[in-house]
């Protein structure tokens, strides 16, 4: 019975969201049913649906993972924006600084860059708990602005291509690419950024299973998030805890990094973010902080970022904002669980 | 006030509270309601008062039924309740308090000065005196009571329901509180208590009525009855009140207290009954003592008086800047270790806030029965002990379930669903397990049925008889007389003075624990 | 760097702050009674967009103040239900809400003036009076003429604030609830009330800070245009530890912080003799509430049951 609402509950969270979005597009004037209609039916097709759909849940599973551990640790980190960011930057420059360097070799370091600075991004609010007290909420969302800072600065200053107009840095070396699922798998072609990072994905989601019920390390997460009293009872020490937890959740939020730059865009490219950060938090709540539930959530939010292209390209009014409005109602109903406990208990 | 309760029933979730109850409450008299733990005698009262709402039945209040919805409600009838853990505001004021919810002056403006002197004349009818400028936080226990008493009266309540009134109070404040009583009762009002000491119910009530598991069972004349009358009521059965153990073999010091001083910040992360007192002095003021092993040493006292800081800081769960002195366990200073290290030395810890500091509420028995050995082998294992052993973790809690009688018997379900008793022996059959050499145990059978009572009782007195060094703490003076060998008596943080359990009087302790000399 | 430090920078901090202070007063309400209010950006931002809308079709600063205060009231009433009434997590709401008003404006803006997110421009006359603009008689000091009515408001509704908060029966019972809501409740205070209060006169607060930014600063209402401000007003209340005037003084202080951020562009020089990057310029004010919140939130004590939803039968 409990399985059941677990599976029920975020069903119930989503189908309220697309109801109050309904009445939004009937307020600004298009219908719900053609809005819907596309944001739900370009994901199908093959090879362009499916492929784009996958690609764009990737980084949903990433910030997904990164949230979900944080929240199973007690913490909100709503920083996954900021340490996406400074990760595919810091992947970049190993990329370009060790070009040369045969594939073996450089794409598991620039894999390990991303992670560490995601990791270390991560870990400064944790530690700044940990240390001081001070919310880890405000404190990611001040790293957020600051990362978007600092990493516009070493573009625009340092490593863009001389002449480029654009704000991106230079490519980084041939080696350092992450081939496209493209090249292995029949009937879907290169063009689609379908990559080894959608994989890479896959791997982490079960490894995150792993080290939360698996592991020694996972049990002290979980039982810091859950009572924090009876884990320092237990001899967890709390301090250490929420520093592993900040920066386990940077370094899969900065793994983000991994599939944009080695196998999408080749470079660092300003503003990439299609604000995965955010989403990932959408994502971890729909799943229910479970791996299993990100990959499904995740999926579900690619789907409607997929269709959000064709939803500004073919309605009048309605853009594809729509999708991040659905994405903050499924956050508020997933919130509000109470609501759909079964009435008579007062 | 005469209150009347007719077949008032109510139900939380699974359990059922309050089952067809039928207590009449007559004017003008002390009545005292009396049950185990879990009986459902707050309950009862909380729905006279408004904070809970039957499910079926009715109040009545001088013959006339009543719709009590809420609190507001109640105290617009003239019920008035103190509850056992004081409802106040603790960083404002004692007027603050006692005006709240009935404030004099315009909805614009609060006439404070009107409020003082309202309540300074209160505090002179009854002769509860307290300093209405005064800080909540600041007041001591005793004080803290007056104020709620007070509260209640600001209101006119001419019902009264107190709920463990004397939890916090020294034998010497509780003759104290019972003189106020009498003299409300002298003034018409009608005072009903909660309590589960039958010595008190016997020695200041006209009433009393017994409730086991959500039903009355009995309903007396109290000069009518006798503490043993009451207590087989309250069980259902003749009840030992007698812990059963051959005289101590104490061993070797393994424990060794000496100038342990612990500063208020230190406290932080105590209990609530820790909190009530005042901020500025230290929780724990030059203690020294030793334990043996094969003995058990009983601290007693009335909470609130450093014995929580005390075991936490001998746990390792107090920072060390907090603390001043040394502990000496074995020929190690124990003030290098963590908690997680003095676990592994054989320091078992059974914590008095069970739900806050023993469990995880959500987690399932299984991954409770390794919280403290969850890194080591034999729960964790593979390379570097990181993968946790599922085999081996339920092989352990299947071992503890069964050896300390934890129903249901089932390790995957989670611990919230276990009853107070059952959670308790969870834990001290996790403790119990390690195996310990020296084992800190406090409030062992707080909210825990008379069933379970016993049988913690005679686990404890097997460690000490296996030889293990035990230190309890326990509010209970019966408990602390019946199980220790020797007793210790803290008071505002100081060991007032060590006593001999077999021979020594409520009166002698009672004295202690309010700061007197032997 | 005397070039930074002009008389120009006190009218620049009451500019900047200004916001801030509606803002954290407003949360404060919220906060006291007990309910974390990490929405205070959405508030802001819904507050910003609906000023500038309604400010272009009604041509009346005034009107589209009061609309925003109604907007925000109305999201901080949606707010509080799901918080008080279905006991949600606070912060997760509160992130919810600020997400949706990421997006929201952007779709409506769409709809109403077939824009990409920013509403069309407001002109001058119809924007938020400075105070002389209201007093024209007086002679044209500079703290009339370069100071808004907004801001004086400010100071208005921070004292006002500590009135009620200390001196009436309302915030008496506010705090309680905020401090220990099971008392208040024993005292036959209806708690579940006195939040929704706290909670939507929030919102009215947070809504007129975000309507000075879009036609009292501005002219217009852009996509995300609090840039985290809501979030500095949060921080400001904590370093101020939740008390009306020591609130205040926190946001002056970032807003001063913002200030010198501003007057730094383009005037200070980096030893090389070129500008100073726009990018560390912009980190600033981010980086002073990090390190602000770290010192200082040790010595701050919340009110005791804030972030726990009361729930009497559990």
């Amino acid at each position: 019975m409990s399985r059941l609402r677990e599976l029920l509950f975020p069903l119930g969270a989503v189908l309220c969201a697309f109801a109050v979005g309904a009445v939004v597009v009937l307020l600004v004037g298009d219908s719900p049913i053609e809005v819907y209609r596309l944001l739900l039916g370009s994901a199908l097709s093959w090879p362009d649906g499916i492929g784009y759909t996958l690609f764009f849940a990737t980084p949903l599973i990433f910030t997904g993972l990164a949230v979900a551990v944080a929240l199973r640790g007690g913490l909100l980190n709503i920083g996954a924006e900021g340490q996406l960011y400074v990760a595919a930057f810091a992947t970049a420059w190993v990329g370009i600084k060790l070009t040369g360097l045969p594939s073996l070799l450089l794409v598991p370091l620039c894999c390990l860059a991303a992670m560490g600075a995601g990791a270390t991004w991560g870990a400064i609010p944790g530690l700044l708990k940990a240390r001081f007290g001070s919310h880890e909420v405000i404190n990611t969302i001040m790293l957020n602005f600051i990362a978007v800072a600092l990493v516009g600065y070493l573009t625009q200053y340092h490593y863009r291509l001389p002449g480029d107009p654009i704000m991106e840095s230079v490519p980084i070396g041939d080696t350092a690419h992450l081939p496209r699922l493209g090249s292995f798998v029949p009937g879907l072609p290169e063009r689609i950024p379908l990559n080894v990072g959608f994989l890479l994905a896959l791997v982490a989601a079960w490894l995150v299973y792993v080290l939360l019920w698996k592991t020694k390390w996972g049990y002290e997460i979980r039982a810091t998030g859950q009572s924090p009293a009876a884990a320092e009872y237990g001899g967890i020490s709390i301090r250490k805890e929420i520093v592993l937890t900040m920066a386990i959740s940077g370094a899969l939020a900065g793994m983000v990094g991994i599939n944009e730059v080695l196998g999408y865009r080749y470079r660092y490219y300003d503003g990439f973010s299609d604000n995965y950060g955010f989403t990932g938090i959408a994502v971890a709540l729909l799943g229910r902080n479970h791996p299993a539930g990100v990959l499904l959530a995740a999926l579900l939010f690619a789907v409607l970022q997929r269709g959000g292209v064709p939803v500004d390209a073919f309605t009048q009014l309605v853009s594809k904002d729509i999708v991040q409005i659905l994405q903050a109602l499924v956050i508020l109903f997933v919130a509000a669980e109470g609501m759909f406990r079964v009435r008579g208990k007062r | 006030m005469k209150l009347e309760l007719r077949n008032v029933t109510k139900r939380f979730g699974a359990v059922l509270a309050n089952d067809h109850l039928n207590i009449t409450i007559d004017s003008g008299s002390v009545h005292a309601i009396v049950g185990e733990n879990g009986a459902g005698k707050s309950t009862a009262m909380r729905i006279a008062y408004g904070f809970y709402t039957a499910d079926s039945g009715e109040i009545l209040v001088d013959g006339t039924p009543r719709d009590i919805r809420a609190p507001r409600d109640a105290i617009a009838l003239g019920i008035g309740m103190v509850h056992q853990h004081f409802m106040l505001v603790r960083p404002m004021t004692v007027t603050e308090n006692i005006v709240l919810g009935a404030e004099p002056g315009s909805a614009m403006s609060l006439d404070v000065r009107k409020a003082s002197g309202a309540i300074r004349a209160l505090s002179h009818e009854f002769r509860l005196a307290v300093d209405p400028d005064a800080i909540v936080e600041t007041l001591s226990v005793g004080q803290q009571q007056r104020v709620e008493l007070l509260k209640a009266l600001y209101r006119r309540a001419e019902l009264l329901i107190l709920d463990e009134p004397t939890a916090v109070l020294t034998p010497q404040e509780v003759e104290e509180f019972f003189a106020i009583l009498r003299r409300m009762r002298s003034q018409g009002k009608t005072v009903i208590i909660i309590t589960h000491k039958l010595s008190e119910v016997l020695a200041i009530s006209d009433r009393v009525t017994v409730m086991r598991d959500g039903r009355v069972v009995g309903d007396l004349k109290t000069s009518q009855t006798s503490a043993a009358e009451l207590a087989r009521l309250m069980v259902g059965r003749d009840v030992l009140l007698k812990v059963e153990k051959a005289p101590a073999n104490p061993g070797a010091t393994v424990l060794t207290v000496r100038h342990l001083s612990i500063d208020a910040a230190g406290g932080a992360s105590a209990s609530r009954a820790a909190r009530h007192a005042p901020p500025q002095r230290r929780r724990v003021d030059d203690v020294s003592f030793d334990v043996r092993a094969g003995e058990i040493v009983g601290i007693a006292g009335v909470e609130g008086n450093g014995q929580t800081e005390l075991i936490e800081a001998l746990a390792g769960l107090i920072p060390q800047s907090h603390i001043s002195g040394s502990v000496t366990f074995g020929d190690r200073e124990l003030r290098l270790f963590t908690a997680r290290q003095r676990r592994e030395l054989g320091i078992a810890h059974v914590p008095e806030d069970r739900h806050r500091r023993g469990l995880l509420l959500e987690f399932s028995l299984a991954e409770n029965a390794i919280l403290g050995v969850h890194y080591r082998p034999p729960a964790a294992s593979g390379p570097g002990t990181l993968l946790l052993d599922q085999n081996a973790i339920d092989q352990r809690a299947e071992l503890i379930v069964r050896e300390f009688d934890v129903r249901p018997a089932n390790p995957a379900l989670p611990a919230r669903a276990l009853s107070g008793g059952n959670q308790q022996k969870l834990i001290i059959g996790r403790e119990f397990e390690l195996p310990p050499v020296l084992l800190l145990i406090s409030q062992p059978t707080r909210g825990v049925d008379i069933g379970a009572i016993e049988f913690i009782h005679r686990k404890i007195v097997a460690m000490r008889d296996a030889g293990c060094a035990v230190l309890l703490v326990s509010a209970e003076l019966e408990e602390v007389t019946a199980l220790a060998d020797r007793v210790l008596v803290l008071h505002n943080g100081r060991v007032a003075g060590e006593v001999n359990p077999s021979t020594a009087t409520p009166e002698q302790i009672g004295l202690l624990m309010t700061g007197g000399r032997r | 760097m005397g070039d930074v430090f002009t008389i120009s920078l006190v009218f620049s901090t009451i500019r900047l702050a200004t916001p801030l202070v509606w803002a954290a007063i407003g949360g404060l309400y919220s906060e006291r009674s007990g309910v974390v209010n990490i929405a205070l950006e959405g508030l802001m931002l819904a507050g910003a967009f609906t000023a500038a809308a309604v400010t272009f079709y009604a041509h009346s600063p005034w009107i589209g103040l009061a609309s925003a205060s109604i907007a925000g009231a109305v999201v901080a009433f949606v707010f509080a239900v799901i918080c008080i009434r279905f006991k949600a997590n606070e912060v997760v709401a509160g992130t919810g809400i600020n997400i949706l008003f990421l997006g929201l404006p952007a779709v409506l803006s769409g709809a109403l003036f077939l824009s990409s997110g920013s509403t069309p421009q407001v002109p001058r006359d119809e924007l938020l009076p400075t105070v002389w603009q209201i007093v024209p008689a007086a002679p044209p000091w500079r703290i009339l003429t370069d100071v808004s009515t907004i801001s004086l408001l400010a100071l208005v509704v921070v004292g006002c604030t500590w009135y009620v908060l200390y001196r009436t029966p309302f915030g008496l019972r506010l705090r309680s609830v905020g401090e220990n809501p099971e008392a208040a409740d024993a005292a036959g205070i209806r708690v579940e009330r006195i939040r929704y209060s706290g909670v939507v006169l929030s919102g009215v607060l947070a809504g007129i800070g975000g309507a000075y930014l879009s036609i009292g600063q501005s002219s217009l209402f852009t996509r995300n245009m609090t840039a985290g401000r809501g979030f500095i007003a949060l921080a400001a209340l904590i370093f101020g530890k939740w008390r009306p005037v020591q609130t205040m003084l926190a946001c002056l202080l970032f807003g001063f912080a913002d200030a010198v951020t501003i007057q730094m562009q383009g005037v200070v020089k980096m030893p090389s003799g070129e500008d100073v990057p726009v990018q560390f310029i912009q980190m600033i004010p981010y980086l002073v509430t990090i390190i602000v919140l770290a010192g200082f939130i040790g010595q701050s004590r919340a009110p005791g049951a804030l972030g726990v939803p009361y729930d009497k039968e559990a």
